[in-house]
């Protein structure tokens, strides 16, 4: 058996499977701040986990948390205030949020802050790992006392120079009053002296009244980047021009685990703008986040370098994978599907239960590979030289890209540095640095900087997909419809699979997302995990396993309301059932997204409210044209609570549209409501792609999707009328939860029960694609 | 020796004529706000104003514009304030931001076409250009909103 039970994490990986990984020893001294500005330090300073009044699994992280404002917080002496920023700005908007949160503490005025981006460092900066909707999570209170720290020496630091009681000084809108005088500093008067003072203790600190906040929860401040974007002049992966830079596209083995043979690349030479061509270096299968290796080609312009890769006579070794096929895959995971696998949790006798029940209803699921085609493919610069590695990167993991450079290359870490430009999307795809790591290949070999683009061929073939499922479950009734039993067996292959040989059964962070968590009550349980291998990388999709448990928890939950005629929605009210703090105590690992339980347990009052609350908005029950129908479904991911309610309309064609849909979210203590508004909306649209058409497959080991011809997303044209979004207003001191990605899973299975509420037809496999048709 | 207009500036180019506009854009003249998406016009990333017609740069050869005059998302408008820039901004379009010079050349020039475009014609215009993050409703609000002055 290979269940990986440590939670966490992609990089450095392997180490977990080995060996308990050590967070504490990890962390070191600091070196001082080089940013410009008064506020910076020349002491060394220890890294701090943050105090709260809520623990989070933040300090599990590698490098954990760094809380200290002389990291964070520059102040010039013209009193700009310039915060750092040290996770990845993919589109959630977090480039913007966590220096917020330090601006509002620190009493800072938002048009006197500058944001800058962090480079790869967890020693100076903590955990950078933008993924597992963590950042709002992990750090909206470290952020909070990074801030309210500076707020209290900036406060020290006049209290002093006016020789009054530190008491009756107060910071406010960028500048320090001393009411009973009249008297006022502002920041950039007062940087040099409070760079001073002692980092005050966060035991004592005092936060801000959140009755107080200026800019926390109320969501006016635009994206600190949305100027440049607006303008071309926003900087992305591919947006680093180094003088001498290469340009290099390079063919990868077709097949995952495929070697090179042997090429003849002199026609590629005839192409103009050819400088060069060469292997890279692969690594053999599993081959983590390592290059797969293959064919360069350099050119004076990627135009050119595209060209000549056409031009490439190649042989490729295609090994083990080489006869991956998915129509025979999927059989094989059906098959495993009816049979028993692994326990992985168990309460009460689901047997005997289903031999008594009065009728037994037996859903099978299926959702095959997706990829994640963010608008820009994978791409890197690199510059190698001299025993030193600067790279340029759209990474989501920062500090995990500067180890891998180190280890690939062979140098030490402080050789490596890391720029982290803006990601023109991510979705858990650029939480891999395989394209970081063959540009720093690439540039170590040609002695200059060199920039790898990925076309989007190589994106869809080449990509680290998210996993193909089945799923199955069968739930018995009792004579009143009442449901006493339910067996859900799940059988896909593990992101483990992509680091350890020979893996089977998904990890604990897997069989979390919406397995063994699966929140209703009913007196007779059994989670199975049947084996299944994999034959090609298996990475993070944005919400993960998520996605095929919801759709087949929440479809399940559509086909029982019919089986008992009732409605959707009270069905699954029922099944929930009362409000409580659910037990795993039949799980081993329950991983619970790496949150300590007792913080973040699975609350089934809150679980029912976003259900009761987005029926209430969204109109549940409000009749539709004809063709039309209401689907419902709800699930917590990320720790966060999501409904969402989608009304479809079908055509006599078959013709699916999707008028209106409606999502409630309990996401905890939110920073930006704006920004979860428009990740809400865009998890309705990645949902519908996903649902009407995402499906990647393979003939002889070979994806055979390449672009989005054959691998269509929703356009314009056919993506939701209106998106409404319900945000629950948090209750004192609940902690925050994730929002990039919980709105992905419950839409769905909330659209195909519309579907079936619409024409009675159940879609049972994933896409849509024609079923729908004739 | 090819020679064209890009935001109103001569540039040559005496390299492969077939080169595909958006790698001349991007590699050889530095203008880096025209992005690469899918390199077969099904992604529209690429968008620029050729002749107040919005073409794809990624299937467009250096030597299709010969004599013609190129707008990227740089020459827009002098100080980025055009109608449509000044919408996206006030309506928060962006999420990722990667696809939005391309939306944002494609809606310009819908509106050079059709002032005041409905739902249908702004459906129809903007369909090619693909946002990975889905942030179509609040895209075509901002057309809407551009076409009846910001």
């Amino acid at each position: 058996m290979n269940i990986i039970t440590n939670p966490k994490k992609l990089r450095g990986f392997e180490q977990f499977i080995k060996v308990k990984v050590e967070n504490v020893s990890r962390r070191s001294i600091l070196k001082g701040l080089g940013i410009a500005g008064g506020f910076v330090l020349a002491a060394p300073v220890m890294s701090r986990p943050a105090f709260a009044a809520y623990k989070t699994g933040a300090d599990k992280m590698p490098h954990a948390t760094v809380v200290d404002p002389r990291v964070f917080v520059a102040i010039a002496p013209d009193g700009i205030v310039t915060i750092v920023a040290h996770r990845a700005e993919m589109g959630t908007g977090v480039r913007t949020s966590l220096p917020l949160i330090v601006a509002e503490e620190m009493e800072a005025d938002w048009s006197r802050v500058k944001v800058t981006q962090a480079h790869g460092d967890e020693v100076k900066f903590g955990n950078q790992d933008t993924d597992g909707s963590r950042s709002t999570r992990h750090y909206l209170m470290p952020m909070r006392q990074i801030g309210a720290s500076a707020r209290t020496m900036l406060e020290a630091a006049a209290a002093k120079r006016w020789g009054v009681p530190v008491t009756e000084v107060k910071a406010t809108n960028h500048e320090v009053v001393h009411a009973a005088s009249g008297r006022h500093l502002g920041f950039g008067d007062l940087a040099a002296d409070a760079a001073k003072e002692a980092v005050p203790s966060l035991e004592g600190l005092k936060l801000k009244d959140p009755k107080d906040f200026r800019y926390l929860g109320k969501g006016q401040i635009g994206i600190v980047d949305l100027h440049d974007i607006t303008t071309g002049k926003a900087h992305y992966g591919s947006d680093t021009r180094l003088p001498g830079m290469k340009y290099a596209v390079i063919a990868r083995p077709p097949v995952t685990g495929g070697k090179l043979v042997s090429f003849d690349g002199s026609d590629a030479m005839k192409v103009s703008g050819v400088e060069k061509v060469m292997e890279v270096q692969g690594w053999p299968w599993p081959s983590k986040f390592q290059p797969l290796g293959g064919v360069a080609v350099i050119a004076r312009n990627t135009g050119a370098a595209i060209k000549g890769r056409d031009a490439l006579k190649i042989v490729w070794d295609d090994g083990a994978n080489g006869k991956y096929e998915s129509v025979a895959y999927r059989a094989e995971l059906e098959a495993a599907a009816r049979k028993p696998g692994l326990v992985v949790r168990k309460e009460g006798d689901v047997d005997a239960a289903l031999k008594t029940a009065d009728k037994v209803i037996v859903g099978e699921y299926y959702l095959p590979h997706l990829a994640h085609v963010s608008m820009e493919p994978p791409v890197a610069v690199a510059d190698v030289r001299d025993g030193k590695a600067e790279i340029w990167a759209p990474v989501q993991s920062a500090g995990g890209t500067r180890e891998d450079v180190a280890k690939t290359l062979g140098i030490p870490e402080d050789k490596v540095t890391v720029n982290v430009t803006l990601l023109g999307g991510g979705f858990g795809r650029k939480s891999k640095c395989d394209f970081a790591l063959e540009a720093a290949l690439l540039s170590k070999a040609l002695g200059a900087p060199v920039k790898v683009q990925w076309t989007r061929e190589d994106d869809v073939r080449h990509d680290f997909l998210h996993t193909v499922s089945a799923e199955r479950i069968e739930a018995g009734l009792d004579k009143n419809g009442k449901v006493i039993a339910w067996r859900h067996r799940s059988v896909a292959p593990s992101i483990a699979s992509t680091f350890a040989a020979n893996t089977v059964h998904q990890a604990a962070f897997e069989l979390g997302m919406g397995l063994i968590d699966m929140p209703f009550e009913i007196a007779n349980i059994q989670c199975e995990n049947p084996e299944a291998a994999a034959h090609t990388r298996i990475g993070w999709f944005r919400s993960v396993s998520n996605i095929p448990r919801a759709f087949a928890v929440q479809s399940m939950v559509g086909e029982l309301a019919h089986a008992t005629n009732r409605d959707q929605k009270d069905m699954l009210l029922e099944l929930i059932g009362s409000p409580r703090i659910v037990s795993l105590a039949s799980v081993k690992d329950p991983w619970n997204y790496g949150e300590p339980y007792e913080s973040y347990p699975i609350d089934t009052a809150r679980l029912r409210k976003v259900v009761e609350l987005v029926a209430d908005k969204g109109g549940w029950g409000r009749s539709v044209p004809k063709g039309g129908g209401l689907g419902i479904a709800v699930h917590r991911s990320f720790v966060s609570y999501i409904a969402t309610i989608v009304e479809v309309a079908v055509d006599a064609k078959g013709k699916l549209t999707v008028p209106r849909v409606d999502t409630a979210i309990d996401c905890g203590t939110y920073v930006n409501p704006e920004r979860i508004e428009s990740q809400i909306e865009g998890a309705a649209i990645m949902g519908l792609s996903l649902a009407k058409y995402g499906e990647i497959t393979f003939k002889d080991g070979k994806v055979l999707q390449g672009n989005f011809d054959s691998y269509p997303v929703i356009r314009m044209d056919e993506s939701p009328l209106v998106t409404n979004v319900y945000i629950v207003p948090p209750g004192p001191d609940t902690p925050p939860s994730g929002v990039g990605e919980p709105g992905v899973p419950p839409f769905a299975p909330a659209l195909i029960n519309a579907i079936f509420a619409a024409t009675g037809k159940r879609i049972r496999s994933l896409p849509i694609g024609k079923q729908l048709e004739a | 020796m090819i020679k064209m207009k890009i935001n109103g500036e001569e540039r040559t180019w005496d390299g492969d004529p077939d080169l595909p506009l958006l790698w001349f854009l991007r590699d050889e003249a530095g203008l880096m706000g025209t992005k690469y998406g899918c390199g077969e016009a099904l992604c529209g990333s690429c968008t620029v104003i050729v002749d107040k017609q919005a073409v794809r740069a990624c299937i467009t050869s250096v030597s299709d514009v010969v004599g013609r005059e190129v707008t990227t998302i740089e020459g827009l408008h002098p100080t980025g304030d055009h109608a449509v820039q000044k919408a996206w901004r006030q309506v928060n379009v962006p999420q990722c931001g990667y696809c939005q010079a391309g939306q944002i050349m494609q809606a310009a020039a819908l509106l050079m076409d059709n002032p005041k475009p409905n739902h249908d014609q702004i459906v129809e215009a903007m369909s090619g250009n693909i946002c990975r993050c889905g942030a179509y409703q609040r895209i075509e609000n901002a057309v809407r909103l551009a076409s009846t002055g910001v």
